[in-house]
């Protein structure tokens, strides 16, 4: 990574690196102020992650940084440079939706879709972590390492990060039940 | 926000020395620093990103402590085995704050330096004496529901956010630090200061100390202890009050009595509060609902709520009568 200070009169500070998006590397040019979430919206025409609050409040710009979900509103892109970067779009596999996306279509669990790219993001990243027997606030933590048992309770606290302004959550907790049985 | 350079050290003294730079400031996770940098509240020349340098370990060592890395993330620390089953209350304290992706994203050392919510300290176009020294504390008339009713000043009311650093502070955890005259240790509590006349300055710090780790004593009492964290909505909000408790029941013939105990507060203080007063009125004394609530009454005794927040010292001697009670069910 390069970092350049490029018009002095502004004092932007601009770096060029490489970015692996939904498996492929992408070249890009940001200021250092830039956040992935801008990034993949404004220059790699990624629009699935959404802003809704730019404050890491909704979770709206949820994406996988190596497989972990994070809230790209606050993650600074020349911090990125060099980690696995799925978005909603690398999602779909060989033509076909994925069969998270395939059980939120199925269960109506969403309405204006505002939400969605980031809600399915985050469900994927908690599948993950359940299936690691990460605690939860509903799980007792000093249980040790045992597996965790995705009940609605366990859902929706896991779940809390991602708002929904429609409330379609009953759809989604059935949805995200469904993928995890 | 203000153009900025970035910088990414390949050591700690590398990071240290690059904090050196006028205006620098370290990166975690950056879910304080970044929303508070746009929001014009910090305004850093330099970002030191110290998520690949400050430690992403979590380990035993020989005297049996466990050694945190400054940078392991929040939901890697609630998750160690090592963690959940010796200081439960630590990884029920992790899991309590934020959400799934911001614990992904939060580092160990900016959990603990996160700044307060106090809405005008967040707000640029208000007064503040925190952010802005001499400009004075609307919060004191205005909106300080959320805010601190004891250990307070008269130029700041302002509480700390975090709920890790409570449970850290109720097991006396340890914070390493490397600065520019080398390494030092400070003990939580010991890192957060009260805001006294200098409300800008939350802890003892000096500039460019980078935090390494936090290491956790050795303390067979917190196998058995809990965090409850009371909030507004059930999920996913800072702590209006919580509890950090650990404690250690005989169960002789005259009934349950203390023999030794934890016991820490959230969101009541400028600094995660350790409840010395309550433990010492708790230590040899009846393990009851009675004594729970006179020990409460002691620490709450020195409380000086506003008229906005007065309903938290009711609610923070009644979670520490609940907290305690629940353990010594759990213990016998
Ligand atoms: C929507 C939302 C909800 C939240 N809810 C909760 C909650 O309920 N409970 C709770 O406890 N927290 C909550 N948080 C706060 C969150 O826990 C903190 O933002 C997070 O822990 C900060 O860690 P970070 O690594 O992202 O720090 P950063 O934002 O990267 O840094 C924070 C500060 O620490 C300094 N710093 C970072 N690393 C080091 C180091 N190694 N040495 C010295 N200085 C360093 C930085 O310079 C900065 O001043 C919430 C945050 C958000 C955005
Ligand atoms: S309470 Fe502290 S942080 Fe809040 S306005 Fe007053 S001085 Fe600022
Ligand atoms: S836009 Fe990132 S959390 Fe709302
Ligand atoms: S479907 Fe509209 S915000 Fe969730």
């Amino acid at each position: 990574m390069n970092t350049t200070e490029d018009d002095p009169a502004a004092g932007a500070v601009t770096a060029d690196l490489r970015l692996r998006v939904n498996d492929r590397s992408r070249p890009v040019c940001v200021d250092t102020r830039e956040t992935l979430l801008d990034t993949l919206r404004e220059r790699l025409d990624l629009t699935g992650a959404k802003k809704g609050c730019d404050h890491g409040q909704c979770g709206a710009c949820t994406v996988l940084l190596d497989g972990r979900r994070v809230k790209s509103c606050l993650v600074l892109t020349v911090t990125a440079d060099d980690r696995e970067i799925t978005t909603v779009e690398g999602l779909a596999r060989d033509g076909g939706l994925h069969p998270l996306q395939e059980a939120f279509v199925a269960n109506d669990a969403l309405q204006c879709g505002y939400c969605t790219p980031g809600q399915l993001c985050s469900a994927l990243g908690m599948l993950a972590e359940a299936a690691q027997g990460w605690p939860s606030a509903v799980t007792p933590t000093d249980a040790g390492d045992g597996e965790v048992r995705l009940d609605e309770a366990e859902i929706r606290e896991r779940m809390s990060g991602n708002l929904c302004r429609c409330g379609a959550y009953r759809g989604m907790v059935e949805a995200i039940g469904e993928v995890a049985r | 926000m203000r153009p900025f350079t970035y910088v990414r050290p390949g050591d700690a003294a590398e990071a240290v020395a690059a904090a050196a730079a006028p205006d620098a400031a370290y990166l975690g996770g950056g879910t304080n620093l970044v929303d508070l940098m746009r929001l014009g509240v910090a305004t850093p020349g330099t970002l030191v990103d110290v998520t690949r340098v400050a430690g992403d370990e979590i380990e035993e060592l020989p005297g049996g402590e466990v050694r945190v890395g400054a940078a392991v993330r929040n939901a890697d620390l609630a998750g160690h085995p090592l963690i959940r089953r010796r200081y439960p209350m630590l990884a029920q304290a992790v899991v309590a704050g934020a959400s799934g992706q911001i614990r992904n994203m939060a580092t160990v050392a900016g959990n603990l330096l996160q700044r307060t919510r106090c809405p005008y300290f967040q707000d640029v176009t208000k007064p503040c004496n925190k952010r802005n020294p001499g400009s004075g504390c609307p919060a004191r008339d205005g909106e300080h529901r959320d805010l601190a009713v004891l250990g307070h000043s008269a130029a700041c009311v302002a509480t700390h956010p975090s709920d890790m650093a409570v449970a850290m502070a109720a097991l006396g955890a340890v914070v390493h630090v490397a600065g520019a005259d080398g390494p030092r240790a400070l003990p939580l509590p010991g890192l957060h200061r009260l805001p006294g006349d200098h409300p800008e300055r939350d802890t003892l710090l000096r500039p460019g100390d980078l935090i390494t780790a936090v290491d956790l004593p050795v303390l067979p009492m917190a196998a058995r202890s809990r965090y409850r964290k009371v909030r507004d909505r059930a999920s996913f909000a800072f702590a209006v009050v919580s509890v950090a408790a650990a404690l250690e029941v005989d169960h002789g013939s005259g009934g349950p009595v203390v023999r030794d105990c934890r016991l820490a507060l959230g969101g009541v203080a400028h600094t995660p509060w350790r409840a010395e007063a309550a433990e010492t009125a708790l230590r040899g004394g009846p393990a009851t609902e009675e004594a729970f609530a006179r020990a409460a009454g002691a620490e709450l005794a020195a409380a000086r709520p506003l008229p906005g927040n007065a309903f938290k010292v009711p609610l923070a001697r009644n979670l520490i009568v609940r907290t305690l009670a629940g353990l010594v069910e759990g213990s016998s």
